[in-house]
């Protein structure tokens, strides 16, 4: 389980100080929590301090009991955190394979490479030996990405707007990766999203605006409301 | 061959024992065995030291080795070996250095290697560098590599210096003929207060020819190089030539690039990019459970793979 108390980031830039992250608190027991909110709202700083990326100014992160608040992103990610990226890095000269196996922290065979690869749609034969580097495409990045958090395996996995850039890939095969995850590892799974069909199978929904957290609870009760602006908006039309 | 001699072919011909086919070994300045073959031959120079390889027309699927060992502290040598590759060949030549320096003074290994490929001959050169030792005497090596292509041949160079060498200058000068083809592969790697210099020319004569040279090297520490590239189209020729670095701790690196198209349909293209280590890569990395050390070692790896 993941609790946050009252996370603060605040920067100072050029004499005026923001609050990019305020007084945030909430826990993470559940299957799936997405986080939503307009953009620049502060949900990617979020998953960053928990990743270990970016330390708060306030407040502490506890992980099954622990403090974790002053770890390492690596100490972090040993604990059993993972982090896929919203704008996956490329590497010249490490192949899929190579990041796969180091996601994974053990040698895998071929054919357990190929596996991760084919959940997240890609043909595991074409790019098992291609480097991550920038032949590759932002949608094959993305789906290498998710493929190197599920061969981690760990208790608790974030995933920065998974579905951006996957668009040719079904929604729902995306969904049903997540879903085998959780039936694999029996952790939580947090995804930052827009996406309705994202939100819709979420156990708790959170929702982040101006830093701050500004809604937090069942689906049933948060998503009616945010589909409701939505709503109201494409009415305005 | 001793344990220290035994290390140093491994390293630099991933061979564990005396090869199989045509191979001259050079230990200390002696021969330390050859072999040659119905197609090859190897005959040593009458007036200095060094080789002449000579490889029949029309051999096809053969190998030549030819290491040289140094682990004799304060040794210096200058080698010149000759390459005659008779037309329509398509053969792999492995070479390259070992120094293995325990002592103070400094031990050096100048080698001038000429390549003369004929007529539509296809040949593979690989070349590795390696040092070692606890000696604070220098390891130096200067390798010169001259090529002429004839007509229609093909040559794959792949140079790689990966540890251990705390001086070099590398030198390599190839002209080609009508529908000639040069591909140079450099791998470096830079420690310590080494330095290292690469100077490649290449002189596209011939209607067609191609080159492309490409670099990718690490500099750590102290450590500097510069890398020059000088194509020249003399002719309606495609060049292209590329540098990939990346710098850590105090290195620094020069690219310097001087292509020149001296022919309307000369077509040449630089490319250079220095760097450190992208941060976003260290992170990634880290994410996954690696130390910064431990991501920067794999970054390098792949890198230089």
């Amino acid at each position: 389980m993941l609790e946050l108390r009252n996370i603060s980031y605040r920067v100072e830039q050029d004499g005026i100080v923001k609050d990019i992250l305020n007084d945030i608190s909430f826990t993470i027991e559940d299957r799936f929590v997405a986080v939503t909110g307009p953009n620049g709202g502060g949900k990617s700083t979020l998953a960053k301090v928990i990743a270990g990326i970016i330390p708060p100014t306030e407040g502490r992160i506890i992980l099954d009991g622990e403090d974790i608040t002053g770890l390492s992103i690596t100490e972090r990610a040993r604990k059993g955190i993972s982090f896929a990226f919203q704008q996956p890095v490329r590497f010249k000269g490490i192949t899929v394979k190579d990041l796969i196996t180091l996601a994974a922290g053990k040698k895998l065979s071929i054919g357990e490479v190929c596996n991760y690869l084919s959940e997240v749609g890609l043909c595991a034969r074409d790019y098992v030996n291609r480097e991550v580097n920038a032949s590759l495409s932002g949608g094959e990045l993305k789906r290498i990405e998710i493929a190197t958090v599920m061969a981690r395996g760990t208790k608790l996995s974030v995933f920065d707007e998974p579905e951006a850039g996957i668009d040719l890939w079904s929604f729902q095969n995306l969904i049903r990766v997540f879903e085998e995850m959780h039936d694999k590892i029996q952790g939580s799974i947090m995804i930052i999203s827009h996406q309705e069909r994202i939100l819709n199978i979420a156990d708790k929904v959170i929702v982040i605006s101006g830093g701050k957290l500004s809604d937090i609870g069942k689906k049933e009760d948060i998503l009616p409301g945010l589909l409701g602006v939505t709503g109201s908006c494409s009415r305005q039309r | 061959m001793d344990e220290i001699q035994k290390t140093l072919l491994e390293q630099i011909a991933g061979l564990h024992e005396v090869p199989t086919g045509a191979y001259n070994l050079r230990i200390n300045g002696e021969l330390g065995g050859r072999n040659t073959t119905a197609n090859i031959d190897i005959v040593p120079k009458k007036d200095v030291s060094g080789i002449d390889i000579i490889i029949k027309p029309g051999t096809r699927n053969e190998s030549v080795h030819i290491p040289v060992l140094l682990s004799q502290t304060g040794l210096k040598e200058c080698v010149y070996n000759d390459f005659f590759i008779g037309e329509d060949c398509d053969v792999t030549i492995v070479a390259g250095c070992g120094i293995h320096n325990g002592g103070d003074a400094a031990s050096e290994h100048s080698g001038i290697h000429r390549f003369f490929i004929k007529k539509n001959a296809k040949i593979k050169y690989v070349e590795k560098h390696y040092g070692s030792g606890e000696g604070t005497g220098e390891r130096i090596m200067n390798p010169t590599t001259e090529v002429t292509i004839e007509d229609g041949g093909y040559m794959e160079m792949d140079t790689v210096q990966i540890k251990g060498v705390d001086s070099t200058k590398r030198v390599t000068k190839a002209t080609l003929g009508e529908n000639a083809t040069i591909v140079i592969r450099e791998k470096l790697m830079t420690h310590g207060k080494q330095t290292a210099e690469t100077e490649f020319t290449v002189d596209l004569n011939g209607m067609n020819s191609s080159a492309n040279v490409i670099s990718r090297s690490v500099a750590k520490d102290d450590s500097h190089q510069v890398f020059l590239s000088r194509v020249n189209g003399n002719n309606a020729c495609a060049g292209h030539t590329e540098c990939d670095a990346i710098i850590m701790d105090n290195a620094s690196v020069s690219a310097i690039p001087e292509i020149t198209a001296n022919h309307l349909e000369a077509s040449l293209i630089h490319e250079a990019a220095i760097g450190k280590i992208a941060g976003e890569q260290l992170i990634k990395l880290m994410t996954l459970g690696l130390t910064e050390e431990e991501a920067e070692a794999q970054i390098v790896n792949g890198f230089l793979k």
